[in-house]
């Protein structure tokens, strides 16, 4: 077997694996079996991930029947990155499940587990396909399951947050399809290569332009965009810690991968940021999103939506690194992409951590907590140095290549902006640190023990990632600027 | 609904050949409109009017909840599996070709057991959430039953 033959079972393992953990029985057993499950995927997208840095494209035709007539996975760099991300994320995420699952779930986890698999299998078909119309059938796995898994939170309001959820993920699904479908109709084909290749023929076509206008927005709306963010803070904040944890560091991603696939690969660079203002679009909606989310996020009382909120802000940093619509633009987009991954999931972990000692996510409840759980609490402060963007940390990678491609841009001003932003981040950051590390713990409040070994191993090492690729950034950025040389190809003409 | 004559008879004259529809349009679905996500639509639509004529627990009596939920999964490992058949046999995921002597006959038969495990997911999974939001109205005509009863208490 070659790497060839195994790469399709990435997708395949958490798809086949779903249907037996359905099935099982209890609560550990199903675990394992997906910890397995997950761990054997990402194993394979770091193989997948190691063979394509180089410029190698990986085509996986399903059936045997060719491309253009059957579905063909197309794998380069970037989708290997982002797959690999998605993977890794869904079993370092599961290390630090079954505590807090246990708790926040009750009865037999197979069904739990069994959905956590579908939105790890969707996640990851999205990435691999070459095929538009593939990409919104995964879509549709991965969004209904995670729909499903948002609304097993305890609180009563992770149902109306799923329902919600479910309403404007639908209504974003439904723009992409429109936008497939003006594809499909002038092209004739929806092997995203051979759209690629038809489209730059037809760029005077309004049906195109409307086809490149619908699957922007609905990929906004999945990737909580600015104006289109409203379905996020409620789903993060309602639904169980676990699934909030994977979620953050995932699911937003890869809609983002969606869009730039579109707009660079099928559309071309020249189509979707020459003809069509979409740079200056995207970079109006990013610097709002910027300043509300992190607006908002200073004001929240509760972690988990302060935390979502600030989701919003970072969404809105990968999205001006792509509206630069340069190599180093992207690089950042895609650096980012990978790091905020890493300081969401850890601060969402210190979180759930707390959640599952104290059973509220409130700022108030925190109070003088610091010194009774004071692993935990440390965890958060040094995650939160990483989203502040502090040297040493993911963050400051992150912000200083987008400083860079806005410099290399001629636009300085934007670095004013990430400034401003930064220290908004830090005003968010610090409350928490304040109230939980100077402010006295309420009389008659009850004694914390700190939390389980269980849940600070995985939240430690996830946080210590985050100091890792700070100081030891080549293979973060040397995968980044392989993804984003992927993108710009030569012209865009093949995924 | 049982007592209304029109429907019953209606009813049993109906959900045969709805059931038969159902089952037609899943093997005819390799080479004529159809496949497994419609005829299993069909077919649950078949359970579902049963269910709505002599209530949810003759029809429970018939597939039990937790049929349900091993042959949903059941339909998605037959697809699974069988797009596997194609790997082991060393062609690609979906390959059928190799499953019989006849590459032709192969590719028919492959797709009639894929097509039969998305029918059987399809069928099951569409009882299953007609199941749940009936028993839900099941709990709540209890909920009320127990109130008028609690009311008629108060009142005596």
């Amino acid at each position: 077997m070659t790497l060839l033959d195994l790469m399709p079972f990435m997708m395949l393992a958490p798809l086949i694996g779903s249907g037996f953990v359905a099935v099982l029985p209890g609560r550990a057993t199903p675990w394992a079996v997906t910890m397995l499950v997950c761990l054997s995927s990402a194993i394979i997208a770091a193989a997948v991930l190691a063979e394509t840095l180089g410029g190698a494209t990986m085509s996986y035709p399903f059936g045997n029947w060719p491309p253009p007539i059957g579905i063909e996975y197309r794998v380069d760099a970037a989708n290997a990155f982002v797959a690999f991300l998605v993977a890794a994320m869904a079993a370092v995420t599961l290390l630090w499940a079954p505590k807090s699952v246990a708790v926040e779930i009750q009865g037999r986890h197979g069904t739990f587990y069994a959905l956590f698999l579908l939105v790890v299998a969707g996640l990851l078909g999205i990435t691999l396909t070459g095929d538009a119309f593939n990409v919104f059938v995964f879509l549709e796995i991965s969004s209904l399951a995670s729909y499903a898994l948002i609304a097993y939170g305890q609180d009563r309001r992770a149902l109306l947050a799923a329902f919600r959820y479910l309403i404007m993920g639908t209504v974003g699904a439904t723009f992409f399809l429109i936008g497939i479908a003006f594809l499909y109709m002038v092209t004739g084909t929806l092997n995203m290569a051979d759209l690629a290749e038809r489209l730059p023929a037809m760029s005077d076509n309004n049906a195109v332009r409307a086809a490149l206008a619908f699957i922007v927005v609905g990929m906004g709306l999945k990737l909580a965009l600015l104006p289109l963010h409203l379905w996020l803070p409620n789903a993060y904040a309602y639904a169980p810690n676990f699934v909030t944890v994977f979620l953050a560091g995932t699911a937003t991603k890869v809609a983002l991968y969606v869009m730039l696939r579109f707009a660079f690969t099928v559309f071309g660079p020249d189509y979707s940021f020459v003809v069509l203002p979409l740079s200056t679009v995207l970079m109006v909606l990013a610097l709002a999103g910027m300043f509300a989310g992190s607006w908002v996020a200073m004001f929240q009382i509760h972690l988990k939506r302060m935390l979502a909120y600030s989701s919003v802000a970072q969404v809105g940093y990968m999205v001006l690194g792509v509206s630069l619509a340069t190599l180093t633009g992207l690089t950042a987009a895609f650096l980012h992409l990978f790091n905020h991954a890493l300081i969401k999931t850890a601060l969402f972990m210190a979180v759930g951590c707390v959640i599952y000692r104290t059973g509220s996510a409130r700022l108030d409840d925190l109070r003088g907590l610091g010194r009774q759980m004071p692993w935990t609490l440390t965890a958060f402060a040094l995650a939160g140095l990483s989203i502040i963007g502090v040297p040493t940390t993911v963050g400051f990678i992150s912000k200083w290549y987008l400083v860079l491609a806005s410099i290399e841009a001629g636009a300085w001003w934007l670095v004013v902006f990430l400034v401003i932003t930064s220290l908004m981040a830090l005003y968010y950051i610090w409350r928490v640190i304040e109230a939980a590390w100077f402010s006295p713990r309420p009389n008659g409040a009850a004694e914390m023990r700190e939390a389980p070994l269980a849940l600070l191993i995985p939240t430690w090492f996830v946080v210590s990632l985050n100091f890792y690729f700070g100081l030891d950034t080549r293979l973060t950025v040397g995968a980044a600027r392989a993804a984003a040389g992927a993108l710009l190809g030569d012209g865009g003409s093949a995924p | 609904m049982k007592n209304n004559g029109i429907l019953r008879i209606l009813a049993r004259f109906l959900i045969p050949l709805i059931l038969l529809v159902g089952l037609y349009i899943q093997f005819h679905g390799e080479y004529s409109p159809g496949g497994g996500f419609q005829a299993g639509l069909v077919f649950s639509a078949g359970w579902i009017l049963f269910v709505l004529i002599y209530g949810l627990k003759r029809g429970l009596d018939a597939i039990p909840l937790k049929a349900m939920y091993v042959l949903s999964a059941a339909g998605v490992l037959i697809y699974a599996l069988t797009g596997l058949a194609g790997v082991l046999l060393g062609g690609r995921y979906l390959e059928f070709s190799d499953l019989l002597s006849n590459p032709q006959a192969a590719q028919q038969a492959g797709i009639i057991i894929v097509e039969f495990g998305v029918g059987l997911t399809v069928a099951t999974v569409a009882m299953l959430l007609f199941t749940l939001f009936a028993r839900r109205r099941q709990m709540w005509d209890e909920v009320l039953d127990e109130q008028a009863l609690n009311d008629e208490e108060d009142s005596a």
